[in-house]
Formats: C-alpha cells, structure tokens, sequence
C-alpha cells in the first residue's frame, strides 16, 4: 500500500517535472544566449553555462539598441508596452464594471438588447475586425498615438461578462440595505460594489495585462515610427532573415526583458488572483 | 407621531401577479406589528412597500403625518432587518452601524456616541472591529439590530430576522427584540413565519391570505375569536378540529344547542377534555395515535370510528392505548361557529 502511494506521489511529480522542463529549458537558453556575444552564438556552439558578456548586452539592449533593425533602445519600446498594456488593462476593467453594473442594476429600456449586443462583440475581436477598425482609427487621425493603439483594444466583452456574473451572485438585500443607508446608486458602486469585486479586478487585471502586452498584429499596423514601438514587435524585428545579421545576443535579451513585467504582474498578483477565481468575499 | 397607516395598499408585480390585494392598516405610535400568513401571502411585499423598497401600485402609505408613496426608501426614516441581515461583507462592524450615519452627514463624535452606545445595548462591543464573516449568526443578527437602531428611525421593519437562528437563540434573541422596543419605544413591523413569535411579540397580530388581512388584534382575540375559519385554523399549534356539520350530523359528535345550515364547527385540542359528563360539545373518538411532548400529550383520534380526525391535549403523560374509546367534552364559550359558505364566524 505504501510503496503504491510512493508511486502515485511520484508520477505527478514526474509530470510536472517534465512540463516545468519543457516549459523553462527554452526560457533558460534564451537567458544563456543573452549573455554571450554574437560570434560564440553564431558559430554554433554556445555553452550551456551563462557566458562574461551580461551586463554588456543588457545594457546595450536597454539603452542603445540594435544597430540596424530596431533603430530604438528596448527602454522605449517596454515603456511603450507597459503604457499599452496598462492603459487596456485598466480601460477594459473600467469600461467592463461599469458596464455589468448598467447591466445588472437599472432598468433601462432595451438593457437585454444591451447585453446581447456586448455579448455579440466576443464573436468580433480585432483581428476579424481589423479593417473597418483601421480605418475609423486612421480617420481620427490616431496614428501612431497610444489613443490609437489602445481604444480599439479597450470595449471587452469578457470582463463585462465576468463583472455581471459576479454582480449577480452580490444578494440583493444588500442594494436594499443601501439604498435604506442612504447610499445612491453611484456610492453604492464605489462603497459596497468595489470592494467586493476587488478580487475579481485583480484576476481581470493579470489577465487583461497580459493580453494587452502581448498585442502584436495592431501595434504593427498602427505604428510607424520607431520610438511608438512595442516590444513584442522588436522581437519579430530584430530576428531579420539573413541569420547572420540577427544580433541574437540582443534579441535574447528582449525577448528575457519582454517577460518580465507579465512574471512581475503575476507573481504580485498571484495570491489575489487566485483567491479571485476561487472565492469571493460575500 | 410615528404612526404608520396603510390604506387600500395594492402591490401588482409586473406581469400581472396582484401579491397585496388592498390592504388597510393602522399601526400606532411605538406600536409592536406583527405580519403572520402561509408562504406567498403578500407579507415581504407589504413590509417592502412600507420601506420603499417596492412601488406602491395602489392606495397609500403613510408614516407619521406625511404619505410616503412618493419618498425614496433613505428619506422615509425607517430601518430594516432583513432575515440574511445584509450586513456589508468588507466593512467592519463598526462601519456596519456606522455607514447610514456617514451618508446622512451625522459629525463624527455623534456617529461615535450612537454606534458604542448601540454596540453597548446589543453586546456587540468586542466585535466592533471585525468583519461580518467573522461573528456567529446571533453576533450578526445583533449587529443587523444595531444597524437599525443607531439611526433612530421612526419605525423598524423586520423582515423574518430570527429564522436563520437556532431555535433556543430565537427565542433568546426574540425576547432581546421585545424588550428593546419597548425600551426605545419605536413603532415596528414584523414578518414572521414562527406562531409563538407572532403571538408573544405583538401588540397587533395581522393575519394575511392571499394579498389580504384575514384579521387584524390583539393576539388574544385572536385566538380566542377567530373571525374566519382561515385564522382558527392559523393561529394555534396544534391547529383547531375543524369539523364540517352536515344538517343531518356528525355520527359520534352531540351538541347541547344544535346548529341548522352548512356549519363548521372550530375548538382547540386544548380546550377538549376527556370526561364522561355532558357538555355543550360531546365527542366519541377512537384513538389512532399518541405524541408525549413532555408536560403534556395529543391524542389523535377518528370522531365516531371512521369519522374526521379529531385532535385532543390532555395534561400529563397518562396515554390512553391505540384503539380505546374515549369520549371528549368542551365548553360553549370555547365552541367556533364558522359559516361553511363564506369562512365566516357565526356565533
Ligand atoms: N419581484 C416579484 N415579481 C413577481 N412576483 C413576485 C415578486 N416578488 C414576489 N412575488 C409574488 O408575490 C407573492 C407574495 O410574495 P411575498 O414575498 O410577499 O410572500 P411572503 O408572504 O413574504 O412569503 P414568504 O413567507 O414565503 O416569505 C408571491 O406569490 C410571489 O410569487
Ligand atoms: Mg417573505
């Protein structure tokens, strides 16, 4: 019995094992990679051993750039992101919680109507929408502006989902006890509404976070110059297709740069996070 | 004056549903009201129409000398407690009690005196700190009353607030309730499901059918003069014999003064005592069960043999065997006439 439980212990562990490797060696020789310079990667045979050249390539990455390609230091490119990011993360939440609690609390004329016509625009992200999208944006004259990059990204159908299902297990008698507390509808968001869904806006916000600093597809169509780009771009960028032109060094150390802030939000986040999507404070 | 006074109040949900059926209603200054009915009667809508929390779709409402149809549930002056007691999750208890006064615009040092005060009262003051989800269902239920009672309104409504406590912290908690209202002396409705609740709380007993007052009294009248079979058969536990006579009789049923015309006669297990003398009710029944609960029994027994069901209280644990015969006698005074037509009482 116990030497079966010793098995069943183990063969969990084994798998995960195995995915933590599968998952971690390429992110492992990335880091090794961006720390050796260019001719030990390209000649082919780089130690498996971080290499002399660390804060050398690091610093050339944040600070300079790469020589041809990218024409802008990674620096800019990750504030780039990071306002990106933020700005759709934070929008999305915004625009979702007001929305579910249009939703859930007034009755308006045609609120069903409202629903459903969020609801539909999951089927609409950007990219089956891009075209039209493209246009409004560069009609406004929104090029290369965050404006541009951002609003289209923002209108979420998802969080607003998440935000009315949560709303609606909130129990009704405590709208009532507001209202009899003289809060308004507006106080009772902020005071009682809020702080409830904290939770909640966390797990939306490591997952919008994410998203939005992932964009690849509009941030390349929306931008042109070069201090506007992200740093998801710059990875594709800096790889050019002659090998040998690619500063592998450099484009290692981005693409290790480019994890960072998701790895920080959700490490931060974590314990909300999770508590988001298992519990919620009632 | 905080009376509160209900005239022809109707309540129709959207989709048609006529939940309160004209309701009339008066409630005196620091007067105890206690709402009774079966499960659907109308009482949380009537309660919910008082404290706003519902459109009035007919007749009016008022509270003191101003009608409130019109005024948003904050402005009305009163508090409620509702049976989950709704506390807000994230705010400690103190911000609980605290949080109508804040919005109010109370100063800071009355918000203070009210909130200590009530927590002193209610035996709440070493929770002040902590969250709701931190107390016992009595430690919240108290914190709900405290809620209510720092505003100082100028009625209480309670909407079944002790059904979610344990039977002997209800009956703890419902003496709590009485003698703080009668201390602060604030005019109350209360909606409740519990018979004893009803009947040891209330100044005045409203019992509701259908979106409607059956009737409304003292509770003692109550039981002692139902007006309607519907009530005999409400008010009591266990409920009223209620025994339909036809003209010809009741095989194993005699009365004194006998009765013409479809009667339904009412008396309480408790007022049929086992006897073989004469009384202005006589009744043969067999007995088919037996409950001791203690100081007292029940018998259950079929009135002549096969007839209906006839439910008898006698003192003491003295259980007469299945089976035996017993002959059961009541007092005229105790005897309910009800018309069988109408659910009227007749004498
Ligand atoms: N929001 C609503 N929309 C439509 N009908 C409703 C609504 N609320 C209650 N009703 C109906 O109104 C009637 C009275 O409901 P109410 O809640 O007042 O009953 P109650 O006497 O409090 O019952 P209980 O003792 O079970 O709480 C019921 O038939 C109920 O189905
Ligand atoms: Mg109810």
């Amino acid at each position: 019995m116990v030497q079966r439980r010793r098995l069943l212990d183990f063969l969990p562990h084994l798998i995960l094992l195995i995915g933590v490797a599968v998952v971690a060696f390429p992110v492992y020789v990335a880091f090794i990679a961006s720390t050796w310079d260019a001719a030990t990667i390209s000649n082919g045979s780089m130690p498996l051993r971080p290499g002399p050249h660390f804060a050398e390539n690091y610093y050339r990455t944040i600070f300079i750039g790469t020589s041809s390609s990218t024409r802008e230091p990674v620096g800019t490119m990750m504030l780039n992101s990071l306002i990106m990011a933020l700005t759709i993360a934070i929008g999305k939440i915004a625009i979702s919680l007001i929305s579910a609690f249009a939703v859930v609390y007034f009755r308006f004329p045609f609120r069903m109507t409202a629903f459903w016509i969020i609801f539909v625009t999951l089927m609409l992200p950007v990219e089956v929408r891009i075209f039209p999208t493209y246009k409004i944006v560069a009609d406004l004259k929104l090029l290369d502006t965050f404006a541009g990059l951002t609003i289209p990204l923002i209108a979420s159908a998802t969080a607003t989902l998440l935000f009315r299902q949560f709303f609606m297990t909130v129990p009704d008698e405590l709208v009532e006890a507001s209202k009899i507390d003289g809060a308004g509808p507006m106080k009772f968001f902020v005071d009682t509404l809020l702080p409830l869904s904290i939770t909640s806006v966390a797990a939306m916000f490591v997952i919008q976070f994410i998203y939005g600093w992932n964009q690849y597809l509009w941030p390349l169509l929306i931008t042109t110059k070069d201090n506007m780009q992200t740093i998801v771009i710059a990875i594709k960028k800096m790889i050019v297709t002659q090998d040998a032109l690619t500063e592998w060094q450099l484009a290692m150390a981005t693409a290790i740069l480019a994890m960072l802030p998701p790895v920080f939000v959700v490490v931060v986040m974590q314990r909300l996070f999770v508590k988001g999507l298992v519990e919620t404070e009632k | 004056m905080s009376d509160v006074r209900l005239q022809s109040v109707r309540k129709v949900y959207a989709g048609g549903v006529e939940a309160v059926k004209g309701v009339s209603l008066e409630i005196a200054d620091g007067q105890f009201c206690v709402l009774v009915g079966p499960s659907g009667c109308g009482k949380s809508t009537l309660l919910r129409m008082v404290a706003g929390l519902e459109t009035i779709s007919g007749g009016t409402c008022s509270i003191g000398d101003r009608e409130v149809n019109e005024i948003e549930p904050a402005d009305r002056d009163i508090a409620m407690v509702f049976q989950n007691y709704a506390l807000y999750p994230h705010m400690s208890v103190y911000d609980n009690m605290a949080y109508g006064l804040r919005n109010r615009g109370t100063p800071k040092d009355e918000i203070d005196r009210r909130v200590r005060e009530a927590a002193r009262i209610l035996e709440v003051e070493p929770f002040l700190e902590r969250k709701p989800r931190a107390l016992s269902g009595g430690q919240r239920q108290r914190v709900a009353m405290g809620r209510a009672i720092v505003r100082k309104p100028k009625v209480f409504l309670f909407d079944e607030p002790l059904s979610n406590l344990d039977a002997k912290l209800r009956i703890q908690m419902r003496v709590e309730i009485k003698k703080l209202q009668r201390a602060l002396g604030t005019t109350s409705i209360y909606v409740t499901h519990d018979q004893l609740e009803a009947m040891t709380l209330a100044d005045q007993l409203v019992v509701m059918n259908k979106g409607q007052v059956e009737q409304a009294g003292a509770p003692i009248t109550l039981y002692e003069r139902p007006m309607t079979i519907f009530v005999a058969g409400f008010i009591g536990a266990p409920p009223m014999n209620l025994l339909d006579l036809p003209a010809s009789g009741l095989p194993g049923l005699s009365l004194a003064s006998p009765v013409s015309g479809p009667v339904t006669l009412g008396v309480r297990p408790e007022h049929l005592e086992l006897s073989t003398e004469g009384g202005a009710l006589a009744v043969e029944v067999q007995v088919t069960a037996v409950e001791a609960v203690g100081a007292e029994s029940y018998i259950y027994g079929a009135l002549g043999g096969q007839g209906p069901e006839i439910i008898v209280r006698i003192p003491g644990r003295d259980l007469p065997a299945i089976g035996a015969s017993l002959r059961a006698i009541a007092r005229s005074e105790n005897l309910h006439f009800f018309s069988r037509e109408t659910g009227i009482r007749l004498n």
